[in-house]
């Protein structure tokens, strides 16, 4: 099978400033696909350059096997749609809706039609003839939608869609987005620095940082098996500790302390142990509590969530945070008490510094 | 309880005063801000178009004197005569020309200068200030030179081989040097139209599908459109009533409107006519001052 979209050894500079830097990869026809990373990581960019809105500085780029790296995005097949809506102005619904095809030079009475049509997939029916400003911000974004999608682009490109939107429309309109997808069956390329919208929609993600592509994998194994120490402090909560690896089952933390921890590393090899908040639980302190996936320590505060407590245990060297779903019958333990961490030897996780 | 009620309906009917107190007072603040420019248009601006607008209706007599008695609309009937026919459509096709070629040159780059840094822009919106540093009138007299007979343009022409250009005292001149005044007054609400639109908005037109040529004309084109007829009324107008550059340029086959008034006034002696020509050469600004206010334009 061709993949929708498939970058060789891309590279963008800007004057001095590489943006993207020598990125390979595949995105494959009618997958939901994330580029994860803070801004400035060069996931824009990236986007961009299949959009033909930026022209790569070497490197090849290829949608359905066809090279279109310094093609112009109007004869692309493939539509965006931007960050901040980009809607027209000046233009009624309909005529926004309308625009790429009218481009085309598509019939009049098609492009009503079609545009019709695709207003109402988005439920916008009856505003039609209302002017971008005259709607809400989930609104336009259905507008953005319909504007792009009517085209039957072969991929989908979102830049931050929803980062305009407040949190709980923004929720609906990720499971929205979702099955809008699976409804088209296209591949949608996400671009987003929320991790948990991204790990919410996407079949796989791609963590991206300062220019380079760090992870391309599925939620799960990004989450569970980050493969170094930005992603797995970049993805969920995380607590990271220095070591060293021992042998492929022992790493010794940095103050010497020996912990449970299976790895690929060799002996000697600087690394960081993760382990997940919620993937931790407290019980009362007992006297042998110190053990390769245990340890002692105090509990220094309380942080209630609602559905969940945060504690952070403190000990002699650093602090943990554990994370205990509010479920009935779930001890609570003031700050000051004595108690003891542990956490089955599959949720810690060693990474590469 | 009773009293504690009684006490609130009471505050509750204060409010409304202090509000018609406060509003007073804030009106009367704004109209003493604006006396010094109501008073400053009443006596330059008001008094003196009453003025002329009696005057239009006067009599001339026999010794280019203006008879304030037998009041008539004789100068407004010689206005369909031929000759102010064919010098009132000269000076609508001529300031037409000029907005035209203003327009045409000043959008590419009100453009090129929206698209740039922030740094470069001022320093090249400093650069279209330039000229204004400088009388008029001499820049005017510069352009005698430029065109005139022995001047750097015809040597140039001659040493090309294209011969003699006789620019000068034509319409040709009089047009580029309206061009070259008024350009500015096109430069500026362009690049403050176009400077406003989110280039985001080319993108999308793009990324939909849009050629340039079709981005600009479906989408860059009716979003500066504020821009365009600002513009066009701040340089139709003036070169509707031009009398500097017509005088300077043009010489006596050209003559436009605004130095036929000068003459009625000055060499005719007929101030009836020349107040009624000045009273059509406003009615004409009007109409299209209205029609760019009816447009929706707010740039001005």
């Amino acid at each position: 099978m061709v993949a929708a979209v498939q970058l060789k050894a891309i590279s963008k500079k800007f004057g001095d400033v590489v943006a993207v830097d020598n990125v390979d990869l595949i995105i494959e026809d009618g997958e939901f696909f994330s580029m994860l990373g803070p801004s400035g990581c060069g996931k824009t960019t990236t986007l961009r350059m299949i959009a033909g809105l930026e022209f790569p500085t070497e490197g090849s780029l290829s949608i359905f096997g066809e090279e279109v790296g310094t093609l112009a995005p109007n004869k692309r097949s493939v539509n965006t749609v931007f960050q901040n809506y980009a809607l027209f102005p000046h233009l009624s619904v309909l005529d926004n809706v309308g625009f790429g095809l009218k481009m085309k030079g598509v019939d009049k009475k098609e492009i009503k039609v079609r545009s019709m049509e695709m207003i109402e997939l988005v439920q916008l029916n009856g505003y039609e003839n209302r002017k971008p400003s005259q709607m809400s911000g989930g609104q336009q974004q259905r507008v953005a939608l319909a504007r792009a999608l009517v085209n039957q682009p072969k991929v989908l490109l979102l830049d931050e869609p929803l980062g305009a939107l407040d949190l709980k429309l923004r929720q609906e309109m990720q499971v929205e987005l979702k099955k809008l997808q699976r409804d088209v069956g296209i591949s949608f390329v996400f671009v987003t620095h929320d991790q948990e919208e991204a790990l919410t929609m996407s079949d796989r993600i791609a963590v991206m940082h300062e220019g380079n592509l760090l992870q391309v994998a599925s939620p799960e194994e990004i989450y569970e098996t980050p493969a170094n120490k930005f992603v797995a402090d970049f993805i969920g909560r995380t607590n990271l500790l220095e070591g060293t690896v021992s042998d492929n089952q022992t790493v010794i933390l940095s103050n010497g302390t020996p912990i449970r921890a299976s790895s690929n590393f060799s002996p000697g090899t600087k690394i960081s142990v993760s382990i997940r908040p919620e993937r931790a639980t407290i019980t009362q302190q007992t006297e042998n509590g110190d053990s390769l996936s245990s340890i002692n320590g105090t509990v220094e505060t309380v942080t209630y969530l609602g559905n969940a407590r945060v504690y952070n245990v403190q000990f002699a060297w650093m602090s943990l945070e554990v994370r205990e779903e509010n479920r009935t019958g779930v001890e609570l333990y003031e700050p000051g008490t004595p108690i003891t961490v542990s956490w089955e030897h599959d949720a810690v996780s060693v990474v590469a510094d | 309880m009773a009293i504690a009620s009684d006490q609130s309906s009471e505050e509750d009917r204060m409010t409304p005063q202090f509000e018609k107190v406060a509003e007073k007072k804030e009106s009367r603040r704004g109209f003493l801000l604006a006396l010094p420019s109501y008073v400053y248009l009443i006596i330059f601006f008001v008094i003196p178009l009453i003025i002329v607008l009696v005057y239009s209706f006067a009599t001339r007599n026999r010794f280019g004197g203006t008879d304030l008695s037998g009041w008539n609309l004789e100068s407004y009937e010689r206005i369909a005569e031929p000759i102010v026919r064919t010098i009132l459509f000269r000076s609508l096709w001529l300031a037409f020309l000029t907005t035209v070629i203003c327009l045409l040159i000043a959008y590419p780059f009100a453009y090129f200068l929206a698209t740039r840094r922030p740094a470069i822009r001022n320093v090249m919106l400093v650069f279209v200030m330039i000229p204004f540093w400088t009388n008029f009138l001499v820049r005017n007299f510069a352009w005698r030179v430029i065109l005139g007979n022995d001047g750097p343009l015809t040597k140039t022409t001659e040493f090309l081989g294209l011969g003699t250009q006789e620019l000068l005292f034509s319409q040709k001149a009089v047009v580029l040097g309206l061009v070259y005044g008024y350009l500015p007054f096109m430069i500026l609400p362009l690049y403050a139209a176009i400077e406003r639109i989110d280039g985001q908005l080319i993108e999308a037109s793009r990324d939909l599908y849009g050629s340039a040529w079709q981005s600009f004309r479906n989408v860059l084109l009716p979003l500066s459109m504020p821009g365009v007829i600002a513009g066009s009324i701040l340089v139709f107008i003036p070169s509707m009533g031009a009398y500097v550059t017509p005088e300077i340029l043009g010489g006596a086959k050209t003559t436009l409107l605004g130095s036929y008034i000068v003459t009625q006034f000055l060499t005719a002696r007929n101030w009836p006519f020349g107040a009624a020509l000045s009273f059509v050469l406003m009615a004409i600004m009007l109409v299209g001052t209205v029609i760019y206010f009816r447009k929706g334009g707010r740039t001005l």
